[in-house]
């Protein structure tokens, strides 16, 4: 006989069924189903295999401690392993799987594990596997692997949608159950913003399942009126199908809702998961307690099932849980199962009460055997019978079910996530959080409190007294002082002499003398034995294990639970989906997408892009005809030096600089001068950081006495003007500076190239003749005969005549269009960072690549920038320490192969001729090359040990990795126009 | 580390809008201060295990350099502070 | 007691009712030559080799709570020696090969998996990057392959390569890097050391350090005084409450660092894979969860926990690299605490006072260097010289212009 749906009763609607598969078999159930009493209702209670053993494992609980019903749910990008199939609301459609088993869950071969159980105690693959040392990787492991795990997961990408959000209460309520309801009442009717999450799909906790009548009142009727009262307070927000998990600091909670995991058919726009962060003035935890796993042999047989769940199942879902059930309790809440199996017309063979002194207020029919222990539970793949002992006397009892109580843990998990830890009670006999601590109350059983009155009391107290705290002189509490009337008994850890394996962690296959072995070869410390015998590690983070397993370490150590003490409780509560986490950064939308104001103006020329951090920058432009970039990009510099290009450098970071002092500030932050530039020109600038490396470069220019316009990296933009508004506010607030970034106000352009004056000429109102506009000027100028103002740099990256002109971002297009159009007659060409690249590398000039953070100015032959003259400049002082300034630092040079038809890559390392190839041996590197149309060869830059000395020294430029070895020469990094005439044209 | 950072210049936000940068106890040295007192500055740390001092910046936010005064194992934030009104040089 | 196939079959069929403690819980004698204060893997793996290779015995293991109770027991167990600089890549080469021999010379299986790692690289300057490295490492007879796009595809064909912000151009790989059962190397080194006579003092917190006439003479605990001739420091996160007991500041920050583990699921990934678009690195444990983790969440910490928002973007960068990841479920976070160096790179050295050493800096890199770091310290402890793969590991390399900065980022702790 198996558990079937009672054909009455229950809080789920008979007139709604709901068609879904297990292991590919069609089944119903109904509206208000889990996943789990649908199952028990068509008469499954083996769904799944175990982890270590392959025992055949059914419906433990029936909530988020389940360490047995672990099923695979969905299909493709859907397929969700582990899922536990007590949270699963019952949906049309739903496809569920057994796990962990081959063939199948009813006949499965990994069950020959059993048999050499002896062999497979805790931590025994500690002990063997050692020799031959390389069948490790490629025997051993694999098998163990396969072995492990418990579902597979898909390789497919989730198809559907997340989001997060910021919610704001003054009091947060977590556990919708008694306590939390009270609590939630009291600060709705108080007038406090009120959240109330739930982990289930039907607020109501432990009154859903509760038959006794609370005061005058059922507790359904109860749960009604206090639902609907909150549900009218605009106040109160019921967040259901929300698991809080985890307690973040500033009071923030972190918690997943499930918007659309009950639905087959989800809608595309909605999210499938919610990510919030709820942030509270103050929290109330009413997140109830758990009920103890009794441990005895055959305690994890389909069939046995905790008290509690079986009532649950019972009277939500109206779930038989057999012909004949047998109660094994340390606690009163076997004898409420009892009751309510009795009042359903079911059988209850016997009561077997640990307790020796067992309550005598038992009315039902089933007999009670006080001081009795369940020592083994028979059966296979389901429960036939218990053996259980009476005054030491074995007695044999037929049953198909087993429901069993050692008592209840309070859920404490969320109050230790941020360093509380648990005290063990020997009043409660049981592990307390503090009840209140900065920002949160613990209310209910998850305080201790056993009784439901009790709860509701407990809970309204608490509310109003942390509201009258929070201002809210008005709370008074929604429910009388209760007396909590539960009694309290010694746990019973475990039963001995169980002939059968006794669990005490279901999900990872630990039982009784597992613990044991830990604790005699000196893993007896709780955190020792966690690892050792992983009690406590699977997915349900010890839920139901850990308690019992502390109990019996204490009990093996001789010692009280006090000294054993807990485990560390982390996030999360129940595991989430890294969807939820990640919400809508996905994909494409990992990170936002930063366009240049030319961006459009590059595509329309038929660029190619190019991702430079969240920029496309555009990287060529490709012509028809051309088949590989290099044609386009020699193209695109032979056309500048001889004629002229544009090209996009919006994506520079550039930061307006004003005030009295900025001449003095930008003196300090600059390696060199900068107080006696002048108005109208630009200078190079190299910023260092306080140990003296080079941090950044760029030019700036002074606008005006008070106004200067910097221009950084793109890499560095948002760095250096955290930098700046460093310098400026923490250490010179006596400074006269302010900064704005104009990075995205800008569009700015270079033209370059021996006709870029000519073509510039064409736009800009001024004269721009290298009498009245020399190299390095810099002024605002009017453009199209004044209908647009600018700002015109004379400057040059590539080494030829060139210019960078600024306009505001709108007119970029416009303005580069309209050069376009201007230079067409001067053959002017489009060019991208590619060809930039090249043409910089060609003159010698630096960027990124070799200000890599490890250089100083000197290693890249600044050293006669540096003003040392000046009192102090960020850098300054740690510029002179010994290994600043070593003969043997690697510095900049040119490098070419001696036969311009080899070539070398960019990270090469670069060894002296004739050396063996070694880190003793090694030189330097190659931090740029590329092919210069110009010079017909490869060149590179590379920093090299002694470098400017080594001009002419042939070296082997060494790239094991793509077996090249190319003979080289080290030479001056600039290889084009030495003398600069192209640039002073 | 407070989720949330009470910015005197905007008020609670979260601390993703904020750029941490370190230590904000030890004072920048004067420049002839000698080597030791800047090997002091730039390399060594008090690494206090409990009350500290540290710049903050509300990078998406004010754009204000900050001094959040906390305590690095329980994470509490006592005090955040303009850190123009620090008084940051030796 | 040896352990062997042969001993685990004995010993189950008699009931494993034989089995040995792995350490002895000795009560602390007057006086050692060595006490070494932090019983992690650092800690224990050099009171091991200082009984191996240095014969020295008579040494205690001082840790204040349970051994392997700090970092060694709460990182992502990934080995690696895929370094670039000069002063790193010997030592962590000789970490690697010692891991190599590490279960049949201590005689515990730490289960070492050398299943490659890879770094993907997604830009021209990443893998300009990655050649430089991959080239210093086998400059050094490391092993270092540079895998390009379809290489990596075929490896991995489940990351995102057709819509990825930051799309995947190849990885650096090396294929003896992998993992290793963490805890079991706290255990191994433990058990290792104990059998050779070391005594290793769980729940004894140092409280403070005596001296006389610039000499360390012992230390206060919990469990009373103990006088030692040597004092060697390996507290990790802690580092800075250790030296402060002797007035010594150190270029360190301690930070968290979180690392996560998923739900255990059938063999999903085969290797350690790093991202380069985003912080995150993943590899599946053999019991089957996927153990990954990102960035330090940037603040001073000492505190073994950190925050959702890093959390938060460790899982994004998971979703953009795999994005069937995003139906797996994440069931643990935690956090360790880091000491972090000004320059990314440890600490190994004698320090101001004649008989005190110290081991830390360690940042997040300190379980790959678990074996060679107490190599290198045991070296140094018993011949007052460093190991010649460790003699950059200066602690006045800041002063003297010496940084070892892997990633050039500068004194910025938080960064490296």
């Amino acid at each position: 006989m198996s558990s079937f749906r009672l054909s009455k009763g229950g809080r789920i609607d008979r007139a709604r069924p709901l068609d879904f598969t297990f292991d590919r078999k069609p089944m119903q159930g109904f509206v208000g189903d889990t996943l789990a009493s649908a199952l028990l209702a068509n008469g499954r209670q083996l769904v799944g295999r175990s982890f270590k053993y392959h025992r055949p494992r059914g419906i433990l609980t029936a909530g988020a401690a389940e360490p047995n019903a672990l099923v695979t749910i969905g299909e493709g990008g859907r397929t969700e392993a582990n899922t536990r199939a007590t949270l699963v609301e019952l949906y049309s459609g739903l496809k569920a799987k057994s796990q962990n088993r081959w063939p199948s869950v009813h006949f499965d071969l990994g069950a020959v594990n059993s048999l050499l159980s002896p062999f497979l105690g805790a931590g025994f693959y500690y002990k063997t596997f050692m020799w031959p040392a390389a069948f490790w990787e490629k025997v051993y492991e694999p098998i163990i692997r396969k072995a492990a795990g418990l579902g597979r997961a898909t390789y497919e990408p989730d198809p559907d949608s997340y989001e997060k959000c910021w919610a704001h209460c003054e009091l947060l309520v977590i556990g919708a159950g008694p306590a939390g309801l009270a609590a939630a009442l009291t600060a709705g009717r108080a007038g406090a913003r009120v959240i109330l999450a739930d982990e289930g799909f039907e607020p109501g906790g432990s009154l859903l399942t509760e038959t006794a009548a609370i005061g005058e009142k059922a507790a359904a009727d109860l749960l009604g009126e206090t639902l609907a009262e909150l549900a009218s307070l605009p106040n109160v927000r019921i967040f259901s199908r929300t698991t809080v998990f985890g307690w973040y600091d500033g009071n923030v909670f972190g918690a997943v809702e499930s918007v659309q995991k009950n639905t087959a058919t989800i809608d595309p726009n909605r999210p499938v998961e919610r990510l919030w962060r709820l942030a509270a003035r103050h929290a109330i935890l009413a997140s109830g307690a758990e009920e103890r796993p009794l441990v005895f042999g055959g305690n994890d047989l389909p069939g046995v099932m905790m008290a509690g769940a079986m009532r649950s199942y019972l009277n939500r879902q109206a779930i038989a849980p057999g012909k004949s059930t047998v109660i094994f309790t340390n606690d009163e809440s076997g004898y409420r199962t009892a009751t309510d199996l009795e009042a359903a017309g079911l059988e209850v063979a016997a009561i077997a009460d640990s307790r020796a002194g067992a309550p005598s207020s038992w009315a039902g029919r089933a007999p009670v055997f006080p001081g009795a222990l369940i020592q083994d539970a028979k059966g296979g793949k389901a429960l036939t019978g218990v053996t259980m002992i009476k005054g030491g006397t074995p007695e044999a009892i037929e049953a198909d079910a087993l429901a069993m109580s050692g008592g209840w843990s309070p859920i404490i998990h969320l109050a230790c996530h941020r360093g509380a830890r648990p005290v063990w009670s020997d009043a409660k006999a049981a592990f307390l959080a503090p009840e209140t601590q900065d920002g949160l109350t613990i209310a209910g059983s998850a305080a201790g409190v056993g009784a439901l009155e009790a709860c509701l009391a407990d809970g309204a107290e608490k509310a109003g007294s942390v509201l009258r705290n929070l201002g809210f002189s008005n709370a008074s509490p929604a429910f009388a002082p209760a007396p909590d009337t539960a009694t309290v008994t010694k746990p019973l850890w475990y039963v001995r002499g169980a002939k059968a394996k006794a669990f005490v962690d279901h999900q990872n296959d630990v039982h009784l003398k597992d613990l044991g072995l830990a604790v005699s070869e000196g893993y007896g410390h709780v955190e020792l034995t966690k690892r050792y015998t992983t009690n406590g590690m699977a997915t349900d983070q010890g839920k139901l294990s850990n308690i019992n397993a502390i109990g019996i370490l204490a009990e093996a150590r001789k010692v009280s639970p006090a000294d054993v003490g807990t485990t560390t409780f982390r996030p999360f509560y129940t595991p989430l989906s890294f969807g939820a986490l990640a919400g809508s950064s996905k994909g494409k939308h990992f990170q936002p997408v930063r366009k240049s104001p030319l961006h459009d103006w590059a595509r329309k020329n038929g660029a190619v892009f190019v991702e430079t951090g969240l920029w496309y920058r555009s990287s060529w432009f490709p012509k028809p005809g051309e088949t590989t970039w290099r044609e386009s990009v020699d193209r695109e510099v032979l056309n500048v030096r001889k004629n002229a290009g544009i090209c996009d450098v919006s994506t520079l970071g550039k930061i307006e600089i004003f005030g009295k002092d900025a001449a003095e500030f930008l003196n300090r932050v600059y390696c060199n001068a900068f107080l006696k530039l002048p108005v109208g020109k630009a200078r190079y600038g190299l910023m260092l950081r306080e140990d003296g490396m080079i941090y950044d470069d760029g030019t700036t220019s002074r606008l005006s006495d008070n106004h200067f316009f910097m221009t950084t990296t793109t890499a560095y933009a948002a760095g250096v003007m955290n930098h700046l508004e460093f310098c400026a506010q923490a250490l010179w607030p006596e400074l006269d500076v302010q900064f704005a970034s104009s990075t995205d106000q800008w569009a700015q352009i270079a033209v370059a190239g021996p006709k870029s004056r000519t073509i510039l000429q064409t736009l800009v109102d001024e004269d721009i003749s290298d009498a009245a506009f020399p190299f390095l000027g810099a002024r605002q100028v009017s453009l199209f005969g004044g209908k647009l103002t600018g700002r015109l740099f004379r400057i040059s990256f590539s080494g030829e005549l060139a210019y960078e002109l600024a306009v505001p971002a709108g007119y970029g297009e416009a303005v580069a269009d309209a050069i376009m159009q201007a230079g067409g007659p001067h053959g002017i060409c489009p060019y991208g960072v590619e060809a930039l690249g090249v043409m910089r590398i060609e003159k010698g000039h630096v960027t990124h690549s070799e200000i890599n953070g490890t250089v100083t100015p000197a290693d890249l032959g600044f050293a006669k920038m540096v003003s040392m003259a000046k009192p102090d400049f960020i850098g300054r002082a740690m510029l002179s320490r010994d290994g600043m300034v070593a003969q043997d630092r690697l510095s900049l040079v040119g490098v070419k192969p001696l036969d311009p038809v080899t070539t070398f890559r960019t990270g090469s390392h670069i060894l002296s001729e004739a050396a063996a190839p070694s880190l003793e041996n090694d030189q330097g590197y190659v931090t740029s090359s590329c092919y210069s149309p110009n010079l017909g060869s490869t060149i590179g830059l590379a920093l090299v040990k002694h470098g400017p000395k080594r001009h002419g020294e042939q070296v082997t430029v060494w790239n094991d990795l793509k077996n090249e070895y190319t003979k080289a020469v080290l030479c001056s990094p600039v290889f084009f126009d030495p003398e600069n005439e192209k640039l002073h044209g | 580390m407070a989720s949330l950072i009470a910015c005197p210049h905007c008020g609670p936000r979260p601390k993703e809008e904020f750029t941490v940068k370190g230590d904000a106890a030890i004072a920048r040295p004067a420049a002839d201060a000698g080597e030791d007192a800047w090997y002091a500055y730039v390399y060594l740390r008090d690494n206090p295990r409990g009350r500290h001092k540290e710049y903050w910046h509300h990078t998406s936010g004010c754009r204000r350099w900050l001094v959040v005064e906390r305590d690095t194992l329980t994470h509490v934030v006592y005090s955040v502070s303009d850190a123009s009104t620090q008084g940051g040089t030796a | 007691m040896r352990y062997s196939a042969f001993s685990v079959f004995l010993n189950g069929l008699r009931g494993n009712k034989g089995w040995q403690p792995a350490w002895r819980s000795p009560v602390p004698k007057n006086h050692y030559d060595v006490i070494i204060v932090g019983g992690g893997g650092h800690g224990l793996s050099t009171a091991y080799y200082l009984a191996k290779e240095f014969a020295i015995t008579n040494v205690a293991v001082l840790e204040k709570g349970y051994i392997g109770s700090g970092n060694v027991g709460r990182n992502t167990t990934i080995i690696r020696s895929n370094y670039l600089l000069q002063g790193n890549n010997p030592f962590y080469e000789l970490s690697m090969k010692l891991w190599e021999g590490l279960e049949q010379d201590f005689n515990f299986n730490a289960m070492v998996s050398q299943r490659g790692v890879l770094n993907l690289y997604h830009s021209d300057a990443q893998r300009d990057a990655y050649t430089r490295r991959g080239n210093a490492m086998r400059l050094h007879g490391v092993d270092a392959e540079l895998l390009d796009r379809n290489t990596v595809r075929q490896m991995l064909p489940f990351l995102d390569f057709d819509n990825a912000r930051f799309p995947i151009q190849g990885a650096l790989m090396q294929k003896r890097g992998g993992t290793v059962r963490h805890d079991a190397v706290a255990w191994g080194y433990a058990r290792g050391a104990d059998s050779r006579g070391v005594d290793i003092i769980q729940n004894c917190e140092v409280t403070s350090i005596r001296r006389e006439n610039g000499r360390v003479t012992g230390v206060e605990t919990s469990q009373g005084f103990i006088g030692c001739g040597k004092l060697a420091l390996a507290a990790a996160g802690n580092s800075t409450v250790v030296a402060d007991m002797v007035d010594m500041k150190l270029p360190i920050e301690s930070h968290v660092l979180q690392a996560f583990v998923s739900e255990g699921l059938k063999p999903f990934i085969d290797n350690v894979v790093t991202f380069g678009a985003g912080h995150f690195y993943v590899s599946q444990s053999d019991k089957g969860g996927l153990v990954f983790g990102g960035d330090i969440d940037g603040y001073n910490s000492y505190a073994q926990r950190g925050n959702l928002a890093t959390v938060e973007h460790v899982a994004e960068a998971g979703v953009a690299m795999i994005p069937a990841l995003s139906r797996v479920r994440v069931l643990r976070s935690w956090g360790g605490v880091m000491d972090m160096s000004m320059d990314g790179s440890p600490i190994i050295d004698r320090t101001h006072i004649d008989n005190l050493y110290l081991n830390a800096g360690w940042c997040y890199g300190g379980f790959k260097a678990t074996p060679a770091s107490g190599f290198c310290y045991a070296h140094l402890i018993a011949r007052n010289e460093p190991h010649e793969t460790a003699a950059a590991f200066r602690l006045d390399r800041f002063s003297r212009g010496r940084m070892i900065d892997e990633k050039g980022v500068g004194s910025q702790p938080n960064l490296h």
